[in-house]
């Protein structure tokens, strides 16, 4: 199997690639993640106790308080914040969010990621060139 | 303002708002004279980043500008008002709060009124002198407020954040997207009540379970038949936006840009109708209580979003003749502008003689302050609920206020949904 590409529209520019840490659920910012381990800690959440710390993103997009900048703002000031966002849902939260985290990260893009990428599988992010291209995790195996 | 003809600060706001607007797909930015945000320092680590870096200056450039490099921050250029903060200086000692952290407090306080932002310290501005009018463009931080000022005063805002309000205050400018825009205020979605909504903790229910279902839309409601008040708009705001992302509703015949439901809607068709009756209303109980099990509680924490004076009014009501149980804290959380009032009127002795506390400037989930020893807490705020036990680890009940005092009193959590 070849890598699957994806394009989307350059939120934040910039070149990252890791393995990949996926959610259908959106993410509270203030009150939903631990800024200084990258843990998401929101009760009913499904990552609950699982970090975003060196992964790739790729959620549907951000929720609640208005300090979402501002935790995330915080995670890359400890070294906790992911190294690149994918995201479907465009808000201020998570454009300003993106733009103070200096991470890569797109949006709008031809396919749904959620679709396409599932946790683990390796995702390369060229936010400049608007291009995703990922391995995926099967794969990775076979070949390790 | 980007070539730096007025400072190297503003130059940094203007390159934020440039980088910040082309991440939305903003096509320009509006002009706005009413800001509300936040620039103190009183967590750990801001603490930390303060006395290491160059102090106020430095976390302004941080942390409201996103500047690496340290700029000296002129005074603001447009009305400014401060959001809640990190600590009650006035209660440092029963927050768990050293003399040092009142300092820092301070100078960040002084700091702030020095650049000309108004000290309001409330994440409910609207209550204590900042009420834009229909049709403002703000640029509004704190979701709780966002969402009152969109809906229930049809100003218009969106959610923004503590680096663009910090630029937004040094330029008077914020990017003209989303609810600046006519097209994207009208309603998405249908909320058909079919049971009396009227208490102050059946709208947090009613905003929990709206925004689950909706996240970040807007969510247009029929079938009111009592007018709520600010407390309960203040609540189902802030629910709303802590289950969902909800930045705007239209309460039909009640909210400025829903005299009608067609007005709700303007060209846009419903997408999904919502009905909400006794089943959804006990699945949104259920929701906001998911962290609770044990029926002894050690703390009461009432104010989120900051009281009302008509609501503290009504907790002297409940306590009169009662006297919080020993070991039990009761901690109550309203505008410093209100706690002034609370103090003229002698709200805040009768408080402090049944042995709780008024409280200003922050609240639990802020200051990550909760009395020693808490391992199960209640509230009357769905929010709060919401956030204190993931921040704090703790169990959280959530009822009506007359539940809550009731806990206090006695030290034992009976609420159940009537």
């Amino acid at each position: 199997m070849k890598p699957i590409f994806l394009r989307g529209r350059k939120v934040v520019g910039g070149v990252a690639e890791g393995e990949a840490l996926v959610t259908r659920e959106r993410i509270s910012g203030w009150g939903g993640i631990d800024p200084r381990t990258g843990t998401i800690i929101e009760t009913r959440h499904e990552l609950k106790g699982q970090s975003f710390k060196g992964k790739v993103l790729v959620f549907p997009g951000a929720k609640g308080s208005s300090g979402w900048s501002a935790q995330f703002h915080l995670a890359r000031l400890t070294g906790a914040a992911p190294l690149a966002l994918l995201f479907n849902e465009m808000t201020t939260k998570i454009a300003l969010g993106a733009v103070v985290m200096h991470a890569p990260a797109l949006t709008e893009f031809d396919r749904d990621p959620l679709e396409v990428i599932e946790t683990g599988d390796w995702v390369k992010v060229d936010a400049d060139r608007g291009v995703v291209e990922i391995t995926k995790k099967a794969q990775r195996r076979n070949a390790a | 303002m980007l070539e730096g003809r007025d400072g190297p600060a503003v130059q940094r706001a203007m390159d934020l708002l440039r980088r910040y607007g082309e991440a939305l797909g903003a096509e320009r930015l509006v002009d706005t004279n009413n800001v509300t945000g936040t620039i103190g320092a009183t967590t750990p680590f801001m603490r930390d980043f303060a006395s290491q870096r160059g102090g106020m200056d430095a976390i302004f450039s941080e942390f409201n500008l996103d500047s690496p490099e340290v700029v000296k921050v002129p005074k603001v250029k447009v009305f400014s008002s401060h959001l809640q903060q990190g600590i009650d200086p006035l209660h440092a000692e029963r927050q768990g709060l050293s003399q040092e952290v009142v300092q820092l407090f301070r100078k960040g306080e002084a700091f702030s009124a020095g650049l000309g932002v108004q000290l309001m310290n409330t994440c409910t501005p609207y209550q204590v002198g900042n009420i834009p009018v229909k049709g403002e463009h703000c640029a509004w931080m704190e979701s709780s407020a966002v969402i009152y000022c969109n809906s229930v005063l049809g100003a218009r805002t969106n959610a923004e954040g503590r680096e663009s309000s910090g630029a937004a205050m040094l330029t008077g400018k914020i990017p003209y997207w989303g609810y600046h825009l006519d097209e994207n205020r009208y309603g998405t979605h249908l909320v058909e009540l079919e049971i009396d909504v009227e208490s102050t903790a059946d709208w947090g229910l009613l905003g929990y379970y709206v925004g689950e279902i909706v996240q970040d839309r807007n969510p247009v409601l029929t079938g009111i038949k009592h007018v709520p008040n600010l407390p309960r708009l203040k609540h189902f705001g802030a629910a709303a936006s802590s289950s969902g992302g909800v930045e705007m509703y239209h309460l039909v015949g009640i909210t400025p840009e829903a005299r009608t439901l067609e007005e709700a809607f303007g060209p846009r068709k419903p997408e999904l109708t919502i009905r909400y009756g006794a089943a959804e209303r006990r699945l949104a109980y259920e929701r906001v209580n998911a962290s609770a099990r044990d029926s002894e509680i050690q703390f009461v924490m009432l104010g989120c979003p900051h009281y009302t004076i008509e609501q503290i009014w009504e907790v002297c009501r409940l306590l009169e003749g009662k006297r919080v149980r020993e070991g039990v804290g009761l901690w109550i959380f309203t505008p410093r502008a209100i706690k002034q009032l609370a103090d003229q009127n002698g709200y805040t002795k009768i408080i402090e003689d049944a042995g709780g506390f008024l409280m200003s400037d922050t609240c639990s989930a802020m200051a990550r302050a909760v009395p020693k020893g808490t391992k199960v807490a209640a509230f009357d705020s769905v929010k709060q609920s919401h956030y204190l036990p993931a921040i704090m680890g703790i169990q959280g009940w959530f009822g009506s206020t007359a539940e809550c005092v009731e806990a206090a009193v006695t030290g034992r959590w009976r609420g159940d949904l009537e």
